[in-house]
């Protein structure tokens, strides 16, 4: 069997995330270029279209991690109820190097688990109330650790990037819907004009296939990740079946999340929706994520 | 002509001296800084131990041999100075706990008290903490020692006075006796 070390893993990865984010960036050029083109808007309009991109990544920006949480009912971990679960994030930061995040958890039966913010000092993991009366203390210690991997590998910065991404493009897909619709109507009363059909045809494929695309290149940067972060998670407590066994527990779990959705799906350590196996998935199916974390070497 | 390029020659040196002895200093506080974070859990042990103690003498009274041994290593640990003395002790200790953990699964009373599961994590916290210390405190010893015997870096480290510092010592598998009587 191949074998990968972390080494390979880690900057594998970072090639991927390079070159996905140069796609989305072309993608949204792309689509911004179009807008403004269609709207006759010159310069002033693509000042504009920078500028509104660069407000709602702002925004976005320093607020993501709470809207996530907010968006499942997460709420901060007592420490006096929840003091083995703060020992456990205590000990895997130190391990990692990091200050401790914040610790939330969320009422919720079935096991999994999260973690968010812009960077390592502005993070929070939260668990489902379902993973902590299911896993004991070192295979909850292995699913803290790969969620501290995602925090100290910066995904969590890039789940943001993509989440923006992924919104202004379905927000811009219904401007433009929207416009060629005031647009059929308008044009009638105009001089007969052949660019505007061709301006419909290019609006009309960009934004069927603009949510296609980031959703696919989603898909693959999260089931890349999360390989990378169980690795790296493993590494850092220097014991893989600590998760690979948690992710045993967490597999056989058979009913999907209450309150999981599209817009957070990709957060989690194992598909919310329950184990789907498509070419959208989120996550890679969990007994290859086992099968991996057990042929990884750890010197 | 002569004259600029002693000078230069001259200048790089003081340069390169001066970098490689910052180099020193930066790699010796992170060295006392990263056993700093293993001190203060070997102190938080030493304080949990006798709490730890006195909760199971009363569930389990005859065993003695468990809580006096925990008692000297803890007195012989508070007591060592260098690195590896502090280590090994405390390695015994992590054995020795282990043992005790291991022992209180017998008494289903002690084993249902708050108290004492409450201690157990803690001293479980302070265990993982100071394994977890350990490897970074090991790591940077050894690139500060590493960087003591590099030529050239060691014309410096001799000048500094610098001595390679002790590895915290890892507890053998042989050693930390596990074994359980029932």
């Amino acid at each position: 069997m191949e074998r990968k070390t972390l080494y390979d893993l880690q900057s594998e990865n970072v090639r991927k995330t390079y070159l996905f984010m140069m796609i989305f960036s072309l993608i949204l050029f792309a689509i911004g270029y179009f807008f403004v083109w269609y709207f006759n808007g010159g310069s002033v309009g693509i000042v504009i279209l920078v500028a509104f991109i660069f407000l709602y990544n702002w925004i976005a920006y320093e607020n993501s991690d709470k809207i996530a949480l907010a968006s499942v009912n997460a709420r901060p971990a007592d420490p006096n109820e929840y003091y083995v679960l703060h020992n456990v994030v205590e000990e895997v930061a130190l391990a990692a190097g990091i200050a401790k995040p914040k610790v939330y958890v969320m009422e919720e039966p079935q096991p999994n688990a999260f973690a968010t913010g812009k960077d390592q000092n502005h993070a929070a993991i939260c668990v489902t109330t379902g993973l902590l009366s299911m896993v004991n203390r070192e295979e909850l210690q292995g699913v803290i650790a790969h969620e501290m991997a995602h925090i100290r590998n910066r995904d969590i910065l890039l789940m943001t990037v993509i989440g923006v991404v992924v919104g202004l493009v379905l927000i811009l897909r219904d401007v433009l819907f929207r416009s060629m619709w005031w647009g059929i109507g308008g044009r009638k009363r105009d001089r007969d004009n052949s660019g505007s059909a061709i301006i419909l045809i290019v609006g009309l494929v960009l934004s069927i296939l603009a949510p296609i695309i980031v959703a696919l290149i989603r898909a693959a940067i999260s089931r890349q990740r999360e390989f990378l972060a169980d690795a790296t998670g493993a590494y850092i407590i220097r014991d893989p079946e600590a998760l690979a066994s948690a992710l045993e527990k967490i597999g056989s779990y058979g009913r999907p999340m209450k309150v999981a959705s599209d817009a957070t799906a990709h957060m989690f350590i194992s598909n919310p929706f329950g184990n789907v196996e498509k070419l959208l998935a989120t996550h890679p199916p969990i007994e290859e994520r086992i099968r991996r974390l057990r042929a990884l070497v750890i010197q | 002509m002569v004259l600029i390029v002693i000078l230069a020659i001259v200048v790089l040196l003081v340069l390169w001296f001066v970098a490689t002895y910052n180099g020193f200093i930066n790699l010796k506080n992170r060295v006392e800084n990263a056993w700093a974070q293993i001190d203060v859990q070997l102190k938080r042990r030493y304080d949990l131990i006798p709490n730890l103690v006195e909760t199971v003498k009363g569930y389990a009274a005859h065993e003695k041999e468990i809580f006096e041994k925990l008692g000297e290593l803890r007195a012989k640990a508070m007591g060592a100075t260098s690195v590896k003395d502090i280590g090994d002790a405390n390695n015994q200790i992590s054995a020795t706990l282990k043992t005790l953990f291991a022992v209180a699964e017998n008494y289903p009373q002690l084993k249902a008290n708050e108290n004492f599961l409450k201690l157990q994590e803690e001293l479980t916290n302070t265990e993982n903490k100071i394994a977890f210390a350990r490897q970074f405190y090991n790591d940077i010893v050894m690139q500060f020692n590493a960087k003591q015997q590099r030529i050239p870096d060691m014309f410096v480290a001799r000048i500094m006075n610098l001595t390679p510092k002790e590895y915290y010592p890892i507890e053998e598998e042989a050693r930390g006796s596990v074994k359980v009587q029932f």
